[in-house]
């Protein structure tokens, strides 16, 4: 009964060798729990001002507009369309599909760079309006 | 319970019979957060500006209403449940998981409840704006704090 305490544990940072699919794997936790932490804070901060008045509405909007604002509204836009894309391919995968080793790997690379993608369109879109 | 391995001890016990309530609800809320939030982001884009007028008026009618109910609570619920996922995988202390983990349940349960009341909030202050030539808006602007 030797090495008991020796059992890896996620997510396996010194046992596995990096690839794609392990990147996905950990964008997937980052931007989840980036989103469950800051996206929770900031949309409550909009509708907690939108409630409060036209007042407090100003001071959101004065900050959502400000660098770090943008900064922070276009990460949280990233994160919502990693986590969209990798969560789409976990519903692939939980159906059994995609775990030969070539075209998990394609779909590991597609996810990250199909969410770039969609963030500067949906950018793009808000600020050429 | 022996001394056997962590393995050991659990093997032939079969399902743990909670796993695939967490798994299911997981992707549940999941398929919820995709339609919800394509829509709500969808709205935003195409929103001519993001004064309060307009973004009051749009967020008090009954569907976009309804529907960022629905999106905090499903958001909310999913991101309860990922991040006990990661609670469970790091915090392995016993007594600092009960910690967390009722931490995470009541924070939880209080921003669900906060962005409902906020949208109910609006929800009466809106109707109230939409309704009056002045009347029942500064009624309801004295019941709210005055503003």
């Amino acid at each position: 009964m030797a090495a008991t305490k020796n059992r890896p544990i996620s997510p396996h940072m010194q046992v596995w060798r990096w690839g794609p699919a392990m990147l996905v794997s950990i964008l997937h936790r980052v931007t989840g729990n980036g989103l469950a932490v800051v996206g929770m804070a900031v949309l409550l901060y909009w509708l907690g001002s939108l409630s409060a008045g036209p007042g407090a509405y100003e001071a959101f909007l004065g900050h959502a507009s400000a660098w770090y604002g943008k900064v922070v509204l276009v990460g949280l836009t990233w994160a919502f369309f990693n986590h969209m894309a990798s969560g789409i391919r976990h519903f692939v995968l939980d159906i059994g599909a995609g775990f030969e080793l070539n075209s998990n790997a394609a779909w590991s690379v597609f996810t990250p760079l199909a969410a770039v993608a969609a963030t500067v369109l949906t950018w793009a879109a808000i600020l050429l309006k | 319970m022996g001394n056997g391995t962590s393995i050991g001890r659990v093997r032939g016990h079969g399902s743990a019979h909670s796993g695939t309530h967490h798994w299911l609800l997981q992707r549940y809320t999941a398929f919820g957060n995709l339609v919800l939030g394509l829509w709500l982001l969808f709205s935003l884009v195409t929103m001519q500006d993001y004064q309060f007028e307009t973004i009051a008026t749009w967020a008090s009618s009954p569907i976009p209403a309804l529907g960022l109910m629905l999106f905090v609570i499903s958001t909310f619920w999913h991101a309860r449940l990922g991040l006990q996922v990661v609670i469970e995988d790091y915090v392995t202390d016993p007594a600092n998981k009960v910690i967390a983990m009722t931490l995470l349940n009541l924070i939880t349960f209080a921003a669900i409840a906060a962005g409902l009341f906020f949208l109910a909030r609006l929800q009466i202050v809106g109707t109230a704006t939409s309704v009056s030539g002045g009347m029942v808006k500064s009624a309801m602007q004295q019941m709210m704090g005055g503003r």
